[in-house]
């Protein structure tokens, strides 16, 4: 046993400032600590995708990260997107198209999905596949989680487009 | 898959750093990104007493054009590697060869100075310090040295590194105006560790070789720069009978082994391929 | 102008519509429960130490130093978990001769296999029971190791176990006679060996198992990562001497499976046993590297198959010898010997011919022990036949679609029976066949194979036909002796408020189970699918019946949905038309409402009809004693499988310079029967194929001579990612099975049963004008090269 060491960070939002164990790594500490049970553990070596947070907004490994990295980080995990609203859509689109099976793997999907979709635009399918490359997912054969990412990044550069898109100006008569 | 216990600080400085490894008996290991410390720790093939977290010691941070060198910083991420416009410009390999390093999330934590610290040989940076001429920049309890990567890799997992000694930047000579280069590797799925891989750095003057580095990656216990290679090349045109002839020569220069994956026969063959395109990309007009 | 309406078109018709799954947003928001999630008071945590050596004596053992360390509440062996369970072996009576011998949670004397837990620590948390472990002292006395199937069988082999005579665990033959004499006399023979590299099911939730004994009422509840509650009800039970009504299995939330949840394994056994003996919740979650030494693996045969035609190409006979290595001992309760039999069985199934001979070998090795995965057998049985058809084909100069469409079984011909003695009800071969050559443009692809091949470019197209196993009877297990069902039972309720809850036996692992569930009671009582709840995987709950396996989920659980949500319908309107003093023959229900049959007038409400029956019986009829929930329980009678069957095709791209695979594009034409949900079929069939392309490309566990598996973690073992796979294109052919009214038979096979023969035909096309063939899977770069003769 060795001391305990203090680590403050933000998770979800929210100030955790506590001691813990070196050792504890970041997903351990999500999920026994916090009892933040979305992100899950697949491998503990970084190979699965399974455990895939927000650190920084950034998807990162959490099982590659003891909870003392983590000081002064901001932390997401699909508990906190999911309470935001920032994946309603993807979401929305993950279950429309059945892009999960058992649904182990899917919190890390969303985080990598996350982060393609940050970028903006409509990624091509390889671009897709490229960002979903340490993504394991033994059930579904990713072809409908690639649908349902491009389906969710068409659907938000058509918004955005329709957005910046300069107001039509409507003939007097035909206002209401 | 839990790691042994460990104590652990997060020094602010460099001299705080090297301290905190000179109050140990020696078992102790910095961590900047982690994503090969971690794993390491978690299968308990490695055990220290102490982890230094080098991830908060500020001067380690960023990446500058400072004289006739291009000073990455340790902690640049892998990530850094692809959008930083200094390293696009003047280190353009290390950001070709950046994609090929695992999958975004763990180029989102690894760093330069982690990657060539560990000295992995199936890794992508460590090969690329040999391609660019990098300069490994240490510090020690006596001061900062620079290590010329051609010096710096000396067995698996064994570089010019000392215990307690850490890589606080690597310095790169700008490509110049006559510079080409190209990186790829031939891994079984994408983000995998290579069968084999090399980088490819040239200064072409009228179609003819001036200068060339050629460095590659899982074909031994280091990073290997392949020098017969470079030679049938140096001063040639750069056409197919060279290319032909450095495909030749590369067989003196490699000495892989087999492992289960593929036996050393294979990765020769592959080595010559891959060779054969890289240099087959380099010819062809920018 | 209106479209026609279909049948889809009516209120609550969910049968055959591609509806989502109300259990999918649960998930997607973090809330999965997987076992490793639970979190019980005063729960404890297991690590078991393993074994280094594949094959050893256990001479001692010292935990003295493991047991003072901080943490550390119980220390088991071989010896102390003996104690309270009795020993199991894996063998079935209907396999005649088959041996294996009987084992226990941990050994008492010998290890079989590196990676076998030997000692189990118990602690406060995973961390100090892995401190404890490495604290644990074993003395071994290695033992000869066997690993070679053919060193395995030579006479006077080393034993990989000291409790079994030889190393065959089981041998048969099958023989429809005249094989011999028939190739004498063939036109034409083909003959091939192929190997089949051991794979594993890498589900990404590893094993995980929650057992809590109460000792003040000898209850144990077990939390279980399992596709067959039921089954290990049974088990526990009656291996640890525990009433069987007092042993409750919950399979919560499951992170995959594919066969690979359903065995016993001995981490599993012991985990039940440690909280027996400290009364205490015990976690036990298996890390990867443990995943890997420990689950089942499958596959491991080694095919020689010869195959004759005539002149013409048409099949005359068929001669398979198939051997296997299944580790040292056979699995528990369904063994090691299921897929053999199956292979030889299998082997073509889909073509027209009479003589057929096959012999098989299960060999014990010292490796972790083989099982039922996904698909179990099929991938083997359609590469060995494909691969020959392709072969009989340029033999015979035919091209490999009209080799096919000349000796597939036509489908007019059924109900036939295969040279193997499968009856097959009806197939739909020729059909999907054509389906197929359409949907690949195969003629358009030549063209560009031809085309890529004048540029140094060489892609290849190779197809696959296959037939696959779904709802088995009792012939498959209950005849061995296995306490298996093949039966499966719901109980559907109404609640008070005219709302249904269906408790089902069939479990969900992400297939979605409970979603066609929901729709099949929805549409057959006619109710919004939004008033259905569907509650799978809990033994006290639940009714018994076979759970998951062998897709049997839609065919035989949804069969028992349909007929308890029948029953439960005439239930309703017997009480309805009480009330409305009508004959019930004349009313139905749509929508949740009670109707007139002809006309569709709405006369009361489902719920008023359950406010009625539950509060207000005083004003029912005398003698009306209101039956809102409903049990079902139906086991296949008829066939003894619903046989299903399809084709696949599969296009790559071989760098012959590098031996590197890319799969362009990759074809499915299945028949399931009654499609219930098109879209989580065609997902089923998805994932499958990409298990199958897996298999063929990447997967495969690799040893050492001294026993060691040297790949065993996700960044060696090299599983199918995103980047890898193709886009899966997939059409159906319906063909309902008569056995049941819901017609449906099982899917979930379909994609890994051919994705890998299909893959292995194409790249053999691929590099076919090199004068090349390939016959090993995976197909890895350098045995690709090695077949192109560059290294």
């Amino acid at each position: 046993m060795t001391a305990k060491v203090s680590v403050t960070l933000t998770v979800n939002g929210e100030t955790h400032q506590g001691a813990v164990e070196p050792r504890l790594s970041l997903v351990d500490f999500l999920r026994q600590d916090l009892e933040l049970t979305g992100s899950h553990i697949g491998c503990e070596m970084g190979a699965c995708g399974a455990c895939l947070v927000l650190v920084d907004d950034r998807p990162v490994h959490a099982c590659l990260m003891f909870a003392v990295q983590a000081e002064g980080s901001t932390v997401e995990t699909v508990e906190g997107l999911t309470e935001r609203g920032a994946l309603a859509d993807l979401q929305a689109a993950f279950r429309d198209r059945n892009a999960l099976q058992c649904g182990f793997c899917t919190p890390g999907m969303l985080a990598s999905a996350y982060a393609i979709l940050a970028r903006g635009g409509v990624p091509s399918r390889d671009q897709i596949r490229d960002a979903l490359s340490g993504n394991y997912c033994r059930c579904t054969g990713y072809e409908a989680i690639v649908d349902a990412i491009e389906a969710t990044a068409r659907t938000r550069a058509a918004a955005h487009a329709q957005a910046l898109r300069p107001q039509a100006r409507l003939p007097d008569e035909a206002r209401p | 898959m839990k790691a042994r216990a460990f104590s652990y600080v997060r020094p602010r400085t460099v001299a705080e750093a090297l301290s905190a490894f000179a109050g140990t008996d020696g078992d102790a290991s910095y961590i900047a990104g982690g994503q090969s410390l971690v794993p390491a720790l978690a299968l308990r093939l490695q055990a220290p007493d102490r982890l230094i977290d080098i991830a908060h010691i500020e001067a380690l941070r960023g990446v500058s054009l400072t004289g006739d060198r291009l000073r990455i910083g340790a902690l640049t991420r892998h990530a850094e590697l692809l959008t930083d416009p200094l390293i696009l410009r003047h280190a353009p390999l290390l950001s070709e060869a950046a994609p090929y390093i695992a999958h975004p999330a763990i180029r989102n934590r690894g760093t330069i100075g982690g990657s060539v610290a560990l000295a992995d040989p199936a890794s992508e940076l460590p090969a690329m310090m040999l391609a660019t001429s990098a300069e490994i920049e240490i510090s020690g309890p006596d001061g900062v040295r620079l290590v010329p990567a051609d010096d710096y890799f000396q067995d698996l997992y064994q570089t010019a590194l000392e215990p307690g000694e850490l890589l606080t930047a690597i310095l790169v000579p700008p490509v110049g105006p006559d510079e080409r280069w190209a990186f790829d590797e031939l891994a079984r799925r994408r983000g995998d560790y290579a069968l084999v891989g090399a980088g490819v750095q040239a200064t072409l003057v009228d179609g003819t070789i001036a200068r060339l580095r050629i460095a590659f990656l899982s074909v031994g216990a280091t990073p290997v720069r392949v020098h017969q290679a470079e030679a049938a090349l140096t001063g040639a045109p750069l056409d197919a009978t060279s290319i032909a002839r450095a495909q030749a020569a590369l067989d003196a220069d490699l000495d892989p082994t087999d492992d289960a994956q593929v036996p050393a026969v294979t990765r020769r063959h592959l080595a010559r391929v891959l060779l054969g395109r890289l240099l087959g990309r380099l010819a062809r007009p920018a | 102008m209106n479209a026609p309406l279909s049948r889809l078109d009516r209120p609550n018709s969910y049968i055959g519509r591609a509806v989502t799954r109300p259990n999918a947003m649960r998930l997607l928001s973090g809330r999965g429960r997987f076992v490793s999630d639970l979190v019980l008071p005063r729960m404890l945590h297991a690590a078991f130490v393993r074994s280094p050596y594949a094959h050893a004596r256990i001479t001692g053992i010292d935990t003295a130093e493991a047991a003072a360390m901080p943490g550390v509440r119980l220390i088991a062996t071989g010896a102390d978990l003996a104690k309270i369970c009795t020993p199991w072996t894996g063998t079935l009576d209907h396999f005649k001769g088959m041996k294996s011998s009987p084992q226990l949670p941990l050994p008492l004397d010998e290890v079989v296999w590196a990676g076998q837990a030997v000692v189990a620590v118990v602690a406060d948390t995973r961390a100090a029971a892995e401190d404890a472990a490495e604290a644990v002292l074993i003395d071994f006395e290695e033992l000869a190791v066997v690993g070679d199937i053919d060193a395995a069988r030579a006479e006077g082999a080393e034993r990989a176990s000291g409790s079994i005579d030889d190393n065959i665990c089981f041998k048969t033959l099958i023989d429809a006679g005249a094989v011999d004499e028939v190739f004498a006399g063939a036109a034409h023979v083909v003959e091939t060996e192929l190997r089949f590299g051991r794979h594993t099911a890498v589900t990404l939730e590893p094993r995980s198992i929650l057992a809590d004994y109460d000792p003040s009422e000898r209850q144990l509840t077990v939390h279980h990562a399992t596709q067959t509650p039921y089954q290990f009800q049974d088990l526990y039970s009656r291996h640890f001497g525990l009433a069987e009504a007092r042993v409750r299995v919950i399979a919560p939330d499951i992170g995959g499976s594919f066969g690979m949840k359903l065995h016993v394994y001995h981490e599993d056994m012991a985990v039940v046993g440690l909280s027996i003996l400290i009364g205490r919740p015990v976690r036990y979650v298996a890390d990867r590297i443990e995943a890997f030494v420990s689950d089942i693996h499958a596959r491991d045969h080694r095919v020689r198959a010869r195959l004759a035609t005539d002149a013409e190409g048409t099949i005359l006979a068929m001669d398979v010898d198939d051997v296997t290595g299944v580790g040292a001992f056979s699995t528990y309760p369904r063994t090691s010997v299921v897929e053999g039999n199956q292979v030889i069985r299998l082997i073509g199934a889909p073509y027209r011919f009479a003589n057929y001979r096959a012999g098989l070998s299960v060999v014990f090795q010292n490796k972790v022990q083989t099982s039922q995965y996904r698909a179990v057998g099929h991938p083997i049985a359609c590469a060995v036949t494909e691969r020959l058809v392709d072969l009989a084909a340029a033999e015979a100069g035919l091209d490999p679609f009209a080799f096919r469409a000349k000796n597939l079984i036509s489908d007019d011909a059924y109900p036939a029976t295969s040279a193997t003695g499968y009856r097959f009800e009806k197939l739909s071969h020729e059909v999907c066949l054509a389906r197929l050559k359409a949907m690949m443009d195969y003629d358009g692809l030549r063209l560009d194979q031809a085309e890529a091949r004048t540029r140094g470019v060489h892609r290849g197209i190779g197809i696959a036909t296959f037939v696959e196993i779904t709802n088995p009877s009792p012939a498959f297990y209950g005849i061995g002796g296995a306490h298996i069902s093949a039966q499966d039972g719901a109980v559907v309720k109404i609640t008070p408020s005219g709302e249904v809850q269906c408790l089902v036996s069939v479990t969900e692992q992400g297939q979605g189970t409970e979603t066609i569930i929901g729709q099949i009671v929805a549409e057959k009582l006619g109710v919004d699918r939004d008033r259905v709840k569907v509650i799978t995987g809990d033994t006290d709950i639940t009714p018994h019946g076979g759970a998951t396996w062998a897709c049997r989920g839609a065919g035989i659980g949804g069969e028992t949905a349909f007929q308890a949500a029948k029953a439960l319908k005439r239930n309703v309107l017997g009480i309805a038309a009480a009330i409305l003093q009508a004959r019930a023959d004349d009313l139905d229900l749509i929508d949740g409402q009670v109707v007139e049959q002809a006309g569709g007038a709405p006369r009361m409400s489902l719920a008023e009809v359950a406010r009625i029956a539950y509060f207000r019986s005083d004003i029912l009829p005398p003698g009306t004693q209101a039956q809102l929930t409903v049990a079902h329980h139906f086991a296949p009678e008829g066939y003894p499988f619903a046989f299903t069957n399809g084709i696949q095709g599969c296009h790559v791209e071989v760098d012959v310079e590098t031996g590197f695979v890319k799969v362009l594009k990759h074809w499915v034409v299945e028949d399931c029967g009654t499609i219930i949900n098109p879209m989580l079929v065609d997902e089923q069939v998805r994932g499958g194929v990409v298990q199958g392309l897996g298999a063929a490309l990447f997967e495969e566990c690799l040893y050492d001579d001294n026993g060691q598996l040297t790949n065993g973690s996700l960044a060696d073992y090299l599983v199918p990612m995103a980047c890898e796979m193709p886009d899966i294109v997939i059409g159906h052919v319906e063909t309902p099975t008569k056995d049941t009214e819901l017609g449906a038979k099982g899917c979930g096979e379909a994609g890994t049963a051919a994705a890998s023969a299909a893959a292995l035909n194409a790249v053999n096309d691929a590099i076919a004008p090199f004068e090349a063939a390939i016959g090993r899977i995976p197909m890895t770069p350098h045995r690709i090269l090695r077949a192109l003769g560059r290294v």
